[in-house]
């Protein structure tokens, strides 16, 4: 079993409650950049500080650490592999049009959705990209 | 029964073989949730209709299940504590309210969906919903994969055998919730 | 790191309990529902030679009709185009999924590693033996998915949607979900036996076994159980994606309903490249064995063949958008892929490079198990360089879906899954069966089985080359393919098949005299180093009498001024 000073779990559990509430009402401000660093940025320090306390990976020894990164960073290169293909809809020499045009659809219906009404239909806050 | 392999009892890495065995089992599980999830991200980005979908996901519910879900982290991780001092009868109790959270966790999860279901909200509706319900059933499945172990281990650790098995079900879930902790504002809150 | 610590077991001592008491355990414990990683290793051994029949089978009769389209075959009947896509869609399944990764790594790695690393067993046994159960589920299942209506999945083992995920292009909604459930099944039972793989190989072994005392052979399964552990991840997700659009109406990879068909291939690509390493790294381990005990030579530059096992493997994970090339991916990509590709392969022949120096002044035995390793150098070399053809991405617009592309992944891959496999099993033989083989039938198997396999290929590349398109059952629709010239050229490869297939009746009278009347092995009959050659032939459960210490490297052969030219890892001096 791995040794470690006594953590008071129950302090911890506070503070991520707390980053919780913030990540909730952060994004209720509307604006995209407070909504990425409360919502996201607070997931990662949550992350952090489930790995670290819960987990106990600081008294873990090194090689274990070099793992997890080493998981992490291959979904990195998996992500920045593919993405330039599907996240984007065109790029040197060639177009998605299926995916272009489906875009276009959906946008166009909500667009004419909001010239018929001035709420959208179930009545919960204006949508919103 | 027979009894454990030397294989099993020797620690040429300092880390005993259990907990060693639980970190490569995370190790892939990151790989297949990075899978899934990188999979989301990128159509998401990709696809900045599906804002109007995702509006109608239900943030109270992904709140309330984060709630749960951290709680019931705590639970675990005092399970832990007590399995450390050699107390396998409170380890057990506390394992048994870490699985009370992951039950509620599940209920409100299909209470939530039912909702979403009877609303029309259907898998088929849109890729969006095709992948809020692949990831986040996939992670329900987690969920009660560890609560089936959970509740075995804690049926040992009641007679205070494989104690040490305590702390590696507790890594287990410690990644079931940070899946979630990603899963939340990935899925509730990026409208 | 390096230190080996006795652990004080929380559940007692068990160090000096040797070969562990056991009442009469009847035939089913024993042999059906074994802890013993020996007896699940042959269980493995076992499904994956019934899976390669299977598999040639399959291309004996896909062949024959590219030979002879539109005729008889016989043992099966006429082909349509539907069966042939099947038959070529599970032959390749098989090839890889039940044949290479069951025999190269869950039947040797389970045999070879606690026996190498000198304890009792796998740390896991139960994992183990469930490991072998969900393997063997997975088999029922893909044989299940032949027997369907609409039977067996035709999509290529590549499983491209939309061919993949509509079930009016698949023509087997349910015979493609099976093989798909089949494939993940099989995934999962990798996944377990690589924790105890990597677990048992890191904490286990012997006192004195630092890391570089782990024979390569060891070394090398553990990566490839590294690798596929981490590669496979994206492509479990994959599956679940996939089967959610063949049975629900999903749209994950549907550009109709906002989904992307390019991103199944580079799930499944994102895998499936690391995965030639994950089963060209245990084949490279057996070779590295074999030459050494018949070389009488250490190993050449043991670091080294490490530290390029290590590169190939982290450089796999960026090299997977080759298969790509002219799937409408951004150009921009393609040569960054090109790049890291064509870099691979320096690594990669380094390796082989240390293997000829290696082998370069040493006392050359051409025993049956050296005949197959050193086939496996010549051939893989030839296979690994045509690689190169098809790593540029310019070269690949022409090559890429040509049988160019078959004849270099066959060069791979028979000698990786049947070279290998023979090079191991015919060394390791008298360890795992207390017998040996015939040496004379060994030669015949081998002689007939490289001439037939290079008979067969060969043409392949001068057809691919020529244009011949994969996956196609009749080119008499093709004018210029249907030339007699190339026509001829596919039978000249159908007969070189047939003489590979027949040349295993030799390999099976050879297990049948050898099983019955082999000449009895002694503990150490190659006069080998490793800890595995210290056992009794065949090992008893709990391997050994008295758990070994080990004092040296595994590769002190020909030391100078000592009167053997071998000396064992657990001697003390």
């Amino acid at each position: 079993m791995a040794d470690h000073p006594p953590t008071n779990y129950v302090k911890i559990w506070a503070i991520l409650l707390v980053l919780l509430m913030i990540s909730i009402l952060g994004p209720e401000l509307e604006i995209k950049i407070i909504t990425l660093i409360t919502a996201f940025g607070i997931a990662v320090v949550k992350a952090y500080m489930v790995a670290k306390y819960f987990m106990h990976i600081d008294v873990e020894r090194k090689y274990v650490h070099y793992l997890l990164i080493t998981g992490i960073t291959f979904m990195l290169i998996f992500y920045f592999g593919t993405a330039p293909d599907v996240m984007k809809h065109e790029g040197q020499r060639w177009e998605n049009i299926a995916a272009k045009s489906e875009v276009k659809r959906v946008m166009d219906l909500e667009a004419k959705k909001t010239q018929k009404s001035e709420t959208d239909v179930h009545g919960q806050s204006k949508p919103h990209h | 029964m027979i009894g454990k392999p030397i294989a099993t009892t020797r620690e040429a890495t300092g880390t005993p073989t259990g907990r060693l065995a639980v970190w490569w089992v995370i190790v892939s599980e990151i790989v297949i949730f990075g899978g899934i999830l990188g999979s989301y991200i990128m159509h998401r980005i990709g696809h900045p209709e599906w804002a109007f979908e995702a509006a109608h996901t239900n943030t109270l519910a992904g709140s309330i299940n984060t709630f749960v879900l951290l709680t019931s982290s705590l639970f675990a991780v005092l399970a832990h504590s007590a399995a450390e001092k050699g107390d396998g009868k409170k380890a057990a109790k506390l394992l048994y309210m870490t699985c009370l959270g992951g039950l509620i966790f599940l209920i409100v999860k299909s209470l939530e969906w039912s909702s979403e279901i009877a609303h029309g909200f259907t898998i088929t509706k849109s890729t969006f919903w095709s992948f809020y319900y692949v990831a986040a059933g996939l992670h329900g499945l987690h969920v009660i994969a560890g609560m089936v172990l959970m509740l075995w281990i804690a049926s040992l650790a009641k007679r205070n055998e494989e104690l040490q098995r305590v702390e590696l079900i507790g890594i287990y879930w410690h990644f079931v919730d940070l899946v979630w902790i990603f899963l939340f504002p990935l899925l509730y809150i990026a409208k | 790191m390096s230190e080996v610590q006795p652990s004080e077991a929380e559940h007692g001592h068990h160090d000096d309990h040797s070969q562990s008491e056991h009442h009469e355990q009847s035939f089913a414990s024993k042999y059906l529902f074994s802890l013993d990683h020996k007896i699940i290793a042959q269980q493995y051994l076992w499904t994956g030679i019934l899976m390669v029949l299977i598999g040639a089978f399959m291309v004996f009769v896909f062949r024959m009709q590219l030979a002879f389209p539109g005729q008889h075959v016989p043992g099966w009947g006429i082909v349509t185009q539907a069966n042939y896509n099947s038959l070529v869609t599970n032959h390749g399944t098989i090839m890889i999924f039940w044949f290479a990764m069951p025999v190269l790594i869950a039947s040797f790695g389970n045999f070879l590693i606690p026996l190498m690393i000198g304890c009792d067993d796998m740390v896991f046994p139960r994992i183990n033996r469930l490991s072998y159960q969900v393997f063997l589920l997975s088999v029922i299942v893909l044989i299940a998915s032949f027997l369907v209506p609409g039977g067996g999945f035709g999509g290529a083992w590549t499983a491209y949607p939309p061919l993949s995920a509509k079930s009016e292009y698949s023509m087997t909604n349910l015979g493609s979900s099976l093989w798909l459930i089949a494939v993940a099944l099989e995934f999962v039972a990798f996944l377990l036996g690589g924790i105890n793989f990597i677990t048992t190989a890191m904490n286990s072994r012997a006192p004195g076994m630092k890391f570089t005392n782990i024979p390569i052979v060891v070394w090398m399964i553990v990566i490839a159980s590294i690798l596929f552990m981490a590669s496979v991840g994206p492509l479990v997700a994959g599956a679940i994606m996939l089967l959610f659009d063949q049975q629900v109406g999903t749209g994950f990879f549907d550009p109709d309903k906002g989904g992307d068909p390019v991103l199944w291939q580079h799930l499944f690509w994102f895998f499936g490249h690391p995965e030639v390493y994950v089963v060209l790294l245990p084949a490279m381990g057996i070779v590295a064995e074999i030459i050494t005990v018949f070389s009488r030579k250490k190993l050449f530059g043991y670091k080294t063949v490490l530290l390029t096992v290590i590169a190939t493997g982290i450089l796999s994970f960026f090299v997977w958008a080759h298969h790509q090339f002219i799937a409408g991916i951004d150009p921009r990509m393609a040569n960054i892929f090109t790049v890291t590709t064509v870099l691979i392969s320096i690594p990669i022949a380094e390796m082989i490079f240390l293997y000829i120096a290696t082998l370069y002044g040493g006392s050359i035995t051409l025993s049956v198990p050296m005949l197959w390793a050193l086939a496996f150098l010549a051939e893989f070399l030839l296979g690994g360089s045509t690689g190169l053809f098809l790593g540029a991405s310019g070269a690949d617009i022409y090559f890429h879906d040509t049988y160019f592309v078959v004849a270099h992944f066959h060069y791979t891959f028979f000698p990786i899954a049947v070279i290998g496999f023979f090079a191991g099993f015919t060394y390791w033989f008298p360890k795992m069966y207390g017998k040996h083989l015939n040496e004379r039938l060994g030669q015949i198997h081998f002689w007939i089985t490289i001439i037939g396999f290079n008979l067969c290929f060969i043409p392949l590349f001068v057809l691919g080359s020529a244009g011949q398109h994969r996956r196609i059952y009749d080119y008499s629709n093709f004018p210029e393919l249907a030339t007699p010239g190339l026509q001829n050229l596919r039978v000249i490869a159908t007969v070189g098949l047939i003489m590979t297939l027949v040349a295993q009746v030799f390999f099976f009278i050879n297990l049948i005299v050898s099983f019955r009347n082999g000449r009895k092995a002694s503990a150490n009959p190659w006069n080998a180093n490793t800890l595995e050659w210290v056992a009794p032939s065949p090992p008893p459960h709990g391997n050994f009498a008295e758990m070994p210490t080990c004092y040296r490297a595994p590769y002190e052969y020909s030391v100078p001024g000592r009167d053997k030219d071998y000396w064992p890892q657990n001697e003390s001096s």
